[in-house]
């Protein structure tokens, strides 16, 4: 029902969602917590950077990143020394698009938390002795746990449904960088209706298990939203 | 033992010039109107806002700007008590407390005895979110005592509560007052507050520290606004001498003098600190002959000024003691009261403060 080619794109959408919502989670929280809680000019333009993905279309987002990351592109330029070829059409160019891809949709709603949590409980920590680092994993980090869980949530199922970006800098080579909304999109073309109706059908399931599951498990944590 | 602290600070429209003593073993109340800075300034001795000037508790500086000496929040040894309480929402209060103790390495014997004192020993496992506002308060003092502070800030703690659970809360912030050692500082707006738990007062008025002294001494000061509020009072320190079973009264020796007051709950032998209210004493030139007054107290003017329109204060010294006395403009005149005289205090009633 499921062939070879099919299961590895399945695993390698879901491998490149993991690795990258776990990249997402470790860039994105403390650029979260920074748009939070500092006040400086420019402000505006670091946050409306963060949240192109959002309006852009993903054709534009992917050839400028072809365009950065490919053969001739200023990282190849960097990485020529040692003995580095770009990252157009690899799986790691794919983490890289999807990172960027994802950003605003992990650091909105982790910003957001941390916004609501605000100085007040903060302050409190610091009168018992906590030191800043401290206070960010044993408070804001805690308190902003829905927000954390929404935006990974958010992270790993945009990435998982990705196309634009992937078809622009990863290509189509299967087993490599050929991801399940673009294997859905060959078997459309080849008129194989059957196999797309299957892939389809599991991604739509699967994104509604992992949205419901968040939302039912969201009203159980702390964030007071 | 002391802290001591000298800020300057501007914030947009809002100037602070404070100084502030505040000795060990004593209660100092900041005391003012909304808006008149007295958190700022708690703040500021807390280093949660940065003001200029210089700052240090028992010799050891935590800001001073001459050698750009800056102690952050969390390395002051301080306990700070906000009005909102500030309980972590996503602990409970055990975790709250163990917060404290974690930083501090509080051993268990404290943790006991701070438990006890505020009566949380049936708290503890609760959600700090399913607190009442008394509670939250209850172990946000509790968890500030347990970060081992050498210094403890109190920012209005029971302005946002309703009176109820401020009447439950006084007696364990009385009992916090007479057994810890340490400087403490008490921001509030209630004359109430500031008369059951201020041992010294620093007034405070449009951001600048106006006077400072002792609760006696600041409240009887005519020349302060205290002295010329509705329920000016003055604190008078008596030692109870014994009590009348049969007549339900308390005996209470005022140096020399005896008052009679309605039978309190303790042993001979103990102080206690009465106020008592400038409208509630009267003034005769001759002894009072028979009267249901209980206590007639005889007395010297030592300053008379003009209050609200139609109304005179009257300080007093009674042995070593001092009483505010507010009389009629008409009485004034009838009896032409100056500094020096002898007169007789009528008091018509005293409270416990």
């Amino acid at each position: 029902m499921i062939d070879q080619a099919d299961f590895s794109a399945a695993v390698l959408t879901f491998e490149l969602a993991a690795i990258s919502t776990a990249i997402l989670l470790v860039l994105g929280t403390p650029l979260a917590w920074w748009l939070a809680h500092a006040r400086f000019r420019g402000k505006a333009v670091v946050e409306a950077i963060v949240g192109l993905p959002l309006v852009l279309p993903p054709t534009v987002l992917g050839f400028y990143l072809l365009v950065a990351l490919g053969r001739n592109g200023p990282i190849a330029w960097l990485l020529e020394p040692f003995g580095g070829a770009g990252f157009a059409f690899t799986f790691q160019g794919l983490v890289i698009g999807s990172v960027i891809y994802s950003l605003p949709f992990v650091v909105q709603p982790a910003q957001d938390a941390f916004a609501l949590i605000g100085h007040r409980p903060l302050q409190a920590a610091a009168t018992l002795r906590a030191a800043p680092l401290d206070r960010f994993f044993t408070i804001a980090i805690p308190q902003a746990t829905r927000g954390l869980v929404t935006g990974a949530t958010l992270g790993f199922a945009h990435t998982v449904g990705e196309f634009g970006v992937v078809l622009m800098i990863g290509g189509n080579i299967p087993g490599e960088t050929q991801v399940l909304s673009i294997a859905i999109y060959n078997h459309v073309e080849a008129l194989e209706y059957g196999r797309a109706h299957i892939l389809s059908g599991a991604l739509l399931l699967f994104s509604f298990a992992l949205l419901f599951l968040v939302y039912a498990i969201n009203r159980r944590l702390p964030g007071r939203l | 033992m002391s802290l001591e602290a000298c800020f300057h600070h501007t914030q947009g429209s809002f100037v602070l010039n404070a100084e502030l003593h505040a000795p060990a073993r004593a209660v100092t109340v900041l005391f003012g109107h909304s808006g008149c800075g007295k958190s700022t300034l708690l703040h500021c001795l807390a280093g949660l806002e940065r003001a200029t000037g210089e700052c240090r508790l028992n010799g050891t500086w935590w800001q001073h700007d001459g050698r750009k000496l800056f102690v952050p929040p969390h390395k002051r040894r301080l306990g700070l008590v906000f009005q909102d309480a500030r309980l972590f929402e996503h602990l409970s209060v055990a975790g709250n407390l163990r917060y404290a103790t974690r930083r501090s390495r509080a051993g268990a014997a404290e943790w006991n005895a701070v438990v006890e004192l505020l009566g949380l020993g049936s708290l503890l496992r609760r959600a700090a979110p399913t607190l009442s506002g008394g509670e939250r308060q209850r172990v946000a003092i509790a968890r500030s005592l347990l970060a081992r502070p050498e210094v403890l800030l109190l920012d209005e703690p029971l302005a946002s509560l309703d009176a109820a659970s401020k009447a439950a809360i006084l007696p364990y912030l009385e009992r916090l007052t007479t057994e810890l050692a340490m400087p403490m500082v008490y921001v509030t707006h209630s004359a109430d507050e500031l008369i059951r738990l201020g041992d010294q007062v620093i007034l405070m008025e449009a951001g600048r520290t106006l006077a400072a002294g002792s609760l006696e001494t600041m409240l009887s000061r005519l020349d302060l606004p205290l002295a010329h509020r509705e329920d000016a009072s003055a604190v008078v320190v008596v030692q109870v001498q014994g009590w009348d079973e049969a007549l339900h009264l308390s005996i209470l020796r005022l140096g020399m003098l005896e008052l009679r007051v309605p039978q309190v709950r303790s042993r001979a032998g103990q102080r206690l600190r009465l106020r008592v209210q400038a409208r509630d004493v009267s003034l005769t030139l001759d002894p009072p002959g028979r009267t249901s007054i209980l206590n007639v107290l005889p007395a010297q003017v030592l300053e008379t000024v003009a209050d609200s329109p139609g109304q005179h204060l009257v300080r007093l010294q009674v042995e070593d003691q001092i009483l505010l006395s507010r009389i009629s403009e008409f009485s004034q005149r009838h009896l032409c009261l100056q500094a020096g005289m002898a007169v007789f205090a009528q008091v018509k009633s005293v409270a416990l403060a």
